[in-house]
């Protein structure tokens, strides 16, 4: 057994736990939120991206004691307090999801995504880096528009801050 | 249309709790003492149970049980059972074999339930599951339909001889060998239809939580058909009477056929809580779900197409045999049969046609529905038929389709199916013209100036959905009717509860259901709850499954509607002292047409609950039920044209374009509808280029198990889809839907395959059409 304390959504959560026990079912019994979810036990399917540290991560790669220490994001705390995160925003208003499933990891891939191409982003890539997520509802059509939607969002929103700083 | 109501893009009502990790899934669901159960499976195909030792599991660290098959023998739980009688063309019923949820004596396929361990956690469980200790005497395994049905084959059941369940034929057989005697052309093919695994994404599971104080039964389950899954664990496997067993459906990630069926692991899971005493959740792991999930496909099929001197087809001969696993699961028997060769005469005029289908037992893994279930199959056959026909004929393969359409409506096939309406040269030229049909010639040739080798392909299907006709199925065999029912409450303050026997898992129910409400009633969307999923909650419904929520669920709902407008105009009448005829709805308010009096709809809502000034004899209250049974199958279909890039070098195909133009008849929420066909076409574009079920034939060892083995297609593997509609109203239901949900997995495989062929030059391509096969393929070409 051993002792695990990471912060999750900003609130600590401590637990004594198998030294087996995955990120994944951590934050789903531990820390009680099961947004996070698992589709395949290989790594394959990404249903549990999260960000460690600011970075997505899927939480049934790894150890609950080897995020112990950790600033870890979920899908219920992506919006930061915020009604909805613009990604959250942009799968609803374009379809991005069906069953629902798949939808907190390719939410939490997105934010990643979006965030690591402050150049923006075109079809391709946005498909090559979806890679590690599975959807088995959507054919990605919708959740490819839906990124591209949100990371041009952003990107006017992140414009005009500048602006407004150098003003 | 207002922007709530029919034909609006309404964004979905259900979305917000899926996009902030609010949804509650089985597996999220949480009772007081809930242990964890895992299942001890077959490691092996087909063997003998010699022994089975739980004492080491049951010393292990948190275990408070391991239960076996004798033991759930012993407490009379029933075997599962197949719910649609086929006889054969000797008049015998079907080869039922037995298949008891957890073993007894005899494992027939590699994953085959054997015991059920459980524990405190899950690894506890999984821990004490490996050391079951479990004595088999193994037995030859066979995995192909093909070499099951063989002198000398392995023997499965000993109901089933040769492990032949039926041998079963529809149409006129003579009629057809007359035609391809006379014919000018046969165009003959051997098809394969590959074995594919469902993979919903969220795994199955189940949580029983047995109640000893009230000898109930809660069980959420992973369900497209929570009702249905009440009924046949009470009446057939005697889990429970139905007044004290409550199924749940909760949110469902993901359904595609496969969480139709009752499986074994909900029906011990039941069990299981009462005899531990503990309330138990079971979810299965991936590689569980590839072993023990219902599978879909697996045809082998030898087709003749006949034709006249005109290019006419004159008759169509189709043999076909169907891999039905180790044990015929809940709805198999129909799939190759009634949903399959039913569709073979496709969008075409055939004047005769007779199929032939032996469905066959083998050691794998229980096949039944699979999105769009027996209609992709017998699409396949038909549309790479005809294309490979075309080729033959050395005509253009748009016009040999176009030229054998039937065009005039009602159409009697015939194999049964009377298409009620439809235009597929509307279908085909929208098609043609979004992909620009004309314009390929030149792309090919600025392809192989890049080495690419380009090759274009159509697919013209049809199906049949909103199943179906209670009686027509019921003749044809069906244990159920195929009904769905509705309850509609208008609440005092007016709130509108829908209470739907449909379920959704995926489809968008909660929104296009209330728009139909926002519709009829003015009422905000948000004003309307759709109630689900439940059977505690929710009369009995028949659930979610063959497009049917739309034209059959829906139908339920406008009935019910119908009722509560006709009551609520009799109260604002009265209010209003005005005759109920010149009563309308308008934005929200009962009005007496032309002239401003009206009520508006919360008041009369209220009247109808505070019953103070209500009609002489009129009950009190707002609230009605109704149950709708369609009057015929809905027949959407479609043309679908794919254009692919296939290099030469690595054989790797790239779909380069894909255009769906489809006919389903009135669409409530276009977004929605185009969703499902954006789905659908992965599926099948996933079966033509990269999945597929492979079990080695020697140890019956199920060699593609998890998503590193089993190619499931990804966001790079798929281009953006080009989506349209040409719709016909369907006369047959309230709304004149007739269905998506299925249709882009029916209409596309083919569509794929064509194009590859056309690009390669060589017809001999089986699925999936990997860049080895591809490769392989053209190293024959002009050889």
């Amino acid at each position: 057994m051993s002792e695990v304390s990471m912060t999750v959504n900003g609130r600590k959560v401590q637990a004594l736990v198998e030294d087996r026990t995955l990120l994944v079912n951590f934050l789903r019994d531990n820390a009680e939120l099961t947004g996070t979810h698992v589709g395949c036990d290989t790594s394959q399917c990404g249903a549990c991206v999260v960000h460690v540290d600011g970075k997505a991560v899927k939480s049934c790669t790894m150890l609950a004691v080897q995020a112990s220490g950790s600033t870890i994001t979920t899908i219920e705390g992506v919006s930061g307090g915020a009604d909805l995160h613009p990604v959250q925003a942009a799968f609803r208003e374009h379809h991005g999801l069906q069953c629902g499933f798949c939808t907190p990891g390719m939410i939490m891939t997105a934010v990643d995504m979006i965030r690591r191409h402050p150049e923006g982003l075109d079809e391709a890539t946005v498909r090559a880096e979806l890679e590690g997520n599975i959807c088995r509802c959507t054919g990605y059509h919708n959740i490819v528009k839906a990124i591209l939607a949100a990371s041009s969002e952003m990107a006017k929103g992140a414009k005009g801050k500048g602006r407004a700083k150098a003003a | 249309m207002g922007m709530e109501g029919i034909g609006a893009r309404v964004a979905r009502k259900e979305d917000k709790r899926f996009i902030t990790g609010a949804g509650r899934y089985t597996d999220d669901m949480v009772v007081p003492g809930m242990k964890h159960a895992v299942f001890v499976r077959s490691p092996h195909a087909h063997a003998d149970i010699k022994k089975i030792d739980v004492s080491d599991a049951q010393a292990m660290p948190g275990v408070v049980a391991v239960l076996t098959g004798k033991q759930l023998k012993a407490d009379g739980i029933g075997n599962l059972i197949c719910g649609w009688m086929i006889h054969s063309k000797d008049g015998s019923p079907m080869k039922m074999g037995a298949w008891s949820p957890l073993a007894v004596d005899r494992v027939r396929y590699v994953g085959d339930a054997v015991a059920i361990v459980i524990a405190d956690t899950k690894g506890q469980a999984r821990d004490a599951a490996e050391v079951v200790n479990v004595v088999y005497k193994e037995r030859k395994a066979v995995t192909s339909a093909v070499e099951a049905l063989k002198k000398g084959a392995p023997q499965l059941h000993p109901e089933a001889e040769n492990n032949l369940i039926y041998d079963w034929e529809i149409g006129d057989a003579a009629a057809t060998d007359a035609a391809l005697k006379k014919a000018a052309h046969i165009t003959k093919m051997h098809i394969v239809n590959n074995r594919l695994v469902p993979n919903a994404m969220e795994p199955r599971a189940a949580l029983a939580h047995y109640d000893k104080a009230e000898d109930h039964y809660t069980c959420w389950t992973t369900s497209q058909n929570p009702h249905v899954a009440r009924l046949v664990m009470s009446a057939f496997y005697n889990v429970a009477p139905e007044n004290k067993l409550r199924v749940i459906a909760p949110d469902v990630g993901g359904g595609f056929g496969s969480k139709i069926f009752i499986y074994p692991e909900e029906v011990v899971c039941c069990w299981a809580s009462k005899k531990a005493g503990v309330p138990v959740k079971w979810v299965a792991d991936r590689t569980e779900s590839f072993l023990c999930d219902a599978h879909g496909r697996d045809h082998v099929t030898e087709v003749q197409m006949a034709f006249d001197k005109d290019n006419k087809v004159i008759g169509l001969k189709v043999d076909t045999i169907a891999n039905f696993g180790a044990y015929m699961s809940l709805f198999s028997s129909s799939v190759p049969t009634y949903l399959y060769a039913t569709l073979l005469s496709g969008q075409y005029n055939i004047p005769a046609i007779h199929a032939n289908v032996r469905a066959v037992y083998t050691n794998t893994a229980p096949v039944d529905a699979y999105r769009g279930a027996g209609r992709p199959e017998a699409t396949f056959v038909l549309e790479r038929t005809m294309e490979t026909a075309a080729h033959e004929l050395g005509v253009s393969p748009a016009e040999l389709r176009r030229k054998n359409f039937i065009t005039e409506f009602p159409h009697q096939t015939p194999v049964i199916m009377c298409y009620d309406a439809g235009n597929y040269a509307a279908s085909l030229d929208a098609a043609m013209a979004a992909i620009n049909y004309k314009g390929f010639e030149k792309r090919k040739a600025e392809a192989a100036k890049r080495g690419k080798l380009r090759g274009i392909g159509m697919s013209n299907y049809i199906e049949a959905c909103g199943i179906a006709p209670s009686a027509a199925v019921g003749s044809l065999g069906a244990g159920v009717g195929l009904w769905e029912s509705a309850e509609v409450r208008v609440n005092a303050v007016g709130t509108i509860e829908v209470l739907t026997g449909s379920h959704s898992h995926g489809q968008g129910h909660e929104t296009t259901f209330a728009q139909l409400v926002t519709e009829r009633f003015g009422v905000p969307i948000d004003s309307v709850s759709i109630v689900h999923g439940d059977t505690d909650k929710v009369q009995m419904g028949m659930g979610t499954y063959g497009s049917r929520s739309g034209a059959v669920g829906m139908s339920a709902i406008v009935k019910a509607l119908d009722k509560v407008e006709a009551k609520a105009k009799k109260i604002a009448a009265h209010l209003l002292e005005a005759d109920e005829s010149d009563i309308v709805i308008e934005n929200g308010a009962l009005k007496v047409a032309g002239t401003d009096k009206n009520v508006p709809w919360f008041q009369m809502a209220l009247a109808a609950y505070t019953a103070h000034n209500l009609p002489g004899g009129m009950e009190p209250g707002l609230k009605e039920t109704a149950f709708y049974d369609p009057t015929n199958f809905t027949f959407p279909a479609g043309c679908y044209i794919c254009e692919v890039e296939v290099d030469p070098d690595t054989g790797k195909t790239d779909i380069v374009a894909f255009v769906a133009a489809d006919d389903f008849g009135n669409i409530i929420n276009p977004m929605i509808v185009e969703g499902q066909v954006h789905g659908g076409i992965a599926q099948g574009v996933g079966q033509a280029l990269l999945e597929g079920a492979h079990y080695d034939p020697s140890s019956g060892q199920l060699l593609t198990a998890s998503y590193m083995d089993y190619c499931m297609p990804r966001a790079d593997d798929l281009p953006s889809f080009q989506v349209s509609h040409q719709n016909t109203p369907c006369p047959g239901n309230p709304l004149g839907i007739k269905g998506c949900g299925e249709a882009g997995a029916i209409g596309s495989t083919p569509a794929v395959i064509n194009a590859i062929t056309n690009a390669i030059g060589t017809n001999d391509l089986e699925m999936p059409a990997t860049p080895q096969r591809v490769w392989r393929a053209l190293q024959t070409v002009g050889k």
